[in-house]
């Protein structure tokens, strides 16, 4: 079991946890991710590692609430306990001196994003982030990106804070004012990590993104994660989950991840009707305890 | 009075047939196909055996089971002692008796094969293993005294558990990771509920766990913990590396990234591991099969657990599609047949070439070409080819690729020492399972490639003997000769 020691709301549904990992915290690096298992009947679910703290040994992940699994995590409250937490997998970002790096971060990649700026940031890169959301109020992790960058730019879709714009928008006007780029790292939904991708293509300015497909074990056993890079298929949990933004076919991975809509409509569906009935029978520790007579042992 | 029988009456007894659930209802359920001899029965069985002075079952079976004496006591009644004698040798008897080769291994080697049926030694086996849980009182073996020595063991399939319980008998402190959050390895995620109950796996956990061996979920050798650290800052003496070939193959053919395009590793996991036929109560979704065309590709055990897993979600037609011929398939008899009585279609001489889509990038049907066997190679082994212009497509709306798996490279990539060969499985010495590296060993499908859960076992067992030399001597010869 793994403790929650603090819960925080960044934004409308969008939850900051940090959670007890000792073994984790010593290996991880940025770029990996964990898989989480909420409960005994519950799915495994990727999750970036956005943070960790060495001396209280936890590990922090940002989760936006879409399906059933991840509104179940942001009902968790400090003190609770997630059943399984594994990792840290994938390969760490790739981070060294390469001058001038740009860091995009949309909607809750930003979080995602947020622990590469920091490590590109102490091996003496210029960082730029550019941080883009929906509205003012889905601005994450401001601050802490901020202090990782030298500078940052912040872009609202509606203007309501920074400037008006997406991403995209501001990464043309750094390339067409002459910043002189190195690299770029874009984490975001998949139409803004491809956008990225054919703005930097024709400047030939590497650019890497993190993708996000379904996952079940982590570890490279079942395939489900597969991506088209290159025309050669990859791994994302253990090849990735970042990859050359040049090479990656973004419509396979969007199709792909659609597998499941409509059973996780269902499940979804039935999730929220159901939290309107009873909303602390569906905490996670309720379920936890309502599932440990039947569940399997596990070790601390 | 069983005793008493000449040799020629006992091979007038005709071999017992396992009572199995009706094919036409089994085919929906996921409860046990196989339902296990009664004692009258495993006696009578037992009876045909010729007892012979030199039983080569024993020498056909990878960990070496007594059994000829397990028989022994069958037939005498003794079911708990045949338990304790079973053990000696196998850690997991009631997985075995279910999922082994028996055919190719005790079963073929058994004298009675060659004028009669064989004795049914799998079915004894199973007898004896339910007997022993259904009374709950299982025959542990004793611990030996503590050596101070401790061995971590990465992986906790069978080739990790054959081994875990052996070293602990011998005294030896053991821990077992498990990357998953259950243990058990491909007896949990592979082999489904109809033909492995997955109570059974975890009451020989459970086993294990009361003999002393520490178990630990969550944790990936090579990622949470290398194998370094195991040795230098969790002061582990040996490690033993047992994580399977668990890396997927595919067929490289054009859409298979299509949706409803799976490996056999991710299906049978999330429908097994992850219990996704009960969405209900269970969130990992799979493909809903109801109604639905479903091939599975491959002609091994797990492409057969994969086609009557999609037949039990309600496939309406459930394809089981080799490029060679049904004599070529590397599958256990038994489950071939009950594939086939369940309704499954074989199709045999077949290959898909490519997997076709629809708008949305999902899966609507796969091309197919007719194969044709050409002559048999040197090893006996027919070459297979394309017939031209023999294509067509089958309408389809799932597919499986069950056509094997590859080493997972987790644990040797994160440890240089320890060497592999080009097709990335861990090189040994062949007979002390040793690696390249001093206090590491590997057994079971990383060294062997895929092959069946009691070879794992025996490659176990062989390196628990050997773990137990290194421990006790602390000599470890740097010039063996590495298969």
């Amino acid at each position: 079991m793994f403790a929650i020691k603090e819960d925080r709301e960044l934004a409308p549904n969008i939850k900051l946890l940090r959670i007890e990992a000792p073994r984790i915290v010593k290996k991880r690096q940025a770029g990996q991710f964990v898989i989480v298992r909420v409960h005994d009947h519950g799915e495994r679910i990727p999750l970036t590692i956005a943070d960790s703290d060495t001396e209280n040994g936890t590990i922090t992940i940002v989760v936006q609430g879409v399906g059933k699994t991840t509104k179940l995590l942001n009902r968790l409250t400090t003190g609770d306990q997630i059943l399984d937490v594994v990792g840290p997998l994938g390969m760490p970002s790739e981070v060294k001196l390469f001058g001038t790096v740009v860091v995009i971060g949309g909607g809750v990649g930003t979080a995602i994003a947020y622990p590469t700026a920091v490590a590109m940031h102490q091996v003496g890169n210029r960082v730029i982030s550019i941080v883009g959301a929906k509205t003012k109020e889905f601005v994450i992790l401001e601050d802490e990106v901020r202090a990782a960058s030298d500078e940052l730019f912040v872009m609202t879709d509606d203007g309501s804070y920074g400037a008006h714009g997406f991403v995209t928008q501001k990464l043309q006007a750094l390339i067409e004012g002459g910043t002189s780029i190195n690299h770029v790292l874009a984490i975001g939904p998949i139409p803004m990590m491809k956008a990225v991708a054919e703005v930097t293509r024709p400047k030939g300015i590497p650019t890497i993104v993190s993708l996000n497909p379904i996952m079940v074990d982590g570890t490279g056993m079942c395939g489900g994660c597969r991506v088209l890079v290159g025309g050669e298929t990859r791994f994302a949990c253990v090849d990735g989950p970042e990859f050359d933004a040049h090479e990656v076919d973004f419509e396979t991975l969007v199709q792909r991840n659609r597998q499941y809509r409509s059973q996780e409509m269902k499940a979804l569906n039935r999730f929220e009707a159901a939290a309107e009935i009873d909303s602390d029978a569906l905490k996670p520790c309720e379920l936890q305890r309502k599932y440990s007579e039947v569940g399997p042992q596990h070790a601390p | 009075m069983a005793e008493k029988l000449s040799p020629k009456e006992r091979t007038r007894i005709a071999r017992q047939s396992m009572p199995e659930q009706p094919a036409a209802q089994r085919a929906h359920n996921f409860e046990e196909v196989n339902l296990g001899l009664s004692a009258a029965v495993a006696e009578k069985e037992a009876q045909r055996c010729l007892t012979c002075a030199d039983p080569k079952c024993v020498h056909g079976c990878p960990v070496g089971v007594k059994i000829r004496e397990v028989v022994d006591f069958v037939r005498q009644g003794e079911y708990l002692n045949a338990a304790a004698k079973l053990r000696e040798d196998n850690v997991l008897p009631a997985v075995t008796g279910r999922v082994c080769p028996q055919e190719i291994q005790c079963e073929g080697a058994c004298i009675l094969s060659k004028r009669f049926a064989p004795l049914a030694i799998g079915h004894i086996e199973r007898f004896v293993a339910d007997y022993e849980r259904s009374v709950g009182r299982v025959g542990l073996p004793k611990r030996a005294r503590s050596t101070g020595k401790k061995v971590a063991i990465v992986g906790s399939g069978p080739a990790g558990l054959s081994c875990a319980g052996d070293l602990i008998q011998r005294g030896h402190d053991v821990t077992v990771f498990e990357a998953l959050h259950e243990f058990g390895g491909v007896l949990v995620y592979g082999i489904p509920e109809f033909r492995l109950p997955k109570q059974i796996v975890k009451d020989e956990i459970e086993n294990l766990r009361t003999m002393g061996i520490e178990f630990q979920t969550n944790v990936v050798i090579g990622k949470t913990v290398t194998v370094d650290e195991l040795f230098s800052e969790e002061g582990y003496d040996a490690v033993l590396i047992a994580t399977g070939a668990g890396l997927p193959r595919f067929l490289n053919v054009p859409g298979e990234h299509l949706g409803g395009v799976y490996s056999a590793n991710e299906f049978l996991t999330r429908v097994n591991l992850l219990n996704a036929y009960d969405p209900l109560h269970y969130d990992s979704p799979v493909y809903d099969c109801r109604d639905r065309n479903v091939a599975v590709v491959g002609g091994g055990n797990t492409a057969m657990d994969a086609v009557r897993t999609s037949l039990r979600l309600g496939a309406k037609n459930a394809y089981l599609i080799y490029r060679r011929s049904e004599v070529e398939m590397p599958a256990r008899r038994e489950e071939v047949r009950h594939a086939k009585d369940e309704g499954v279609q074989f199709l045999m001489l077949h290959n898909p070439i490519e997997f076709v889509g629809n708008s949305d990038g999902e899966l609507c049907g796969a091309k197919l070409a007719k194969m044709e066997l050409g002559e048999p190679d040197e090893s006996g082994r027919h070459s297979v080819a394309a017939i031209p212009d023999s294509e067509f497509v089958l309408p389809l709306d799932m597919a499986v690729v069950a056509i094997g798996t590859g080493a997972n490279p987790l644990v040797q990539s994160s440890t240089p020492a320890i060497q592999t060969n080009k097709w990335g499985y861990i090189v040994v010495d062949e007979a002390t399972f040793r690696t390249t590296k001093r206090g590491v060993f590997a057994g079971g499908d990383i060294v062997s490639g895929s092959a069946t859960v009691i070879l794992a076992m025996g490659a176990g067992r062989k390196a628990a003997k050997s773990i137990h030399e290194y421990l006790t001597t602390n000599v470890w010869e740097a010039e063996t000769t590495l298969a």
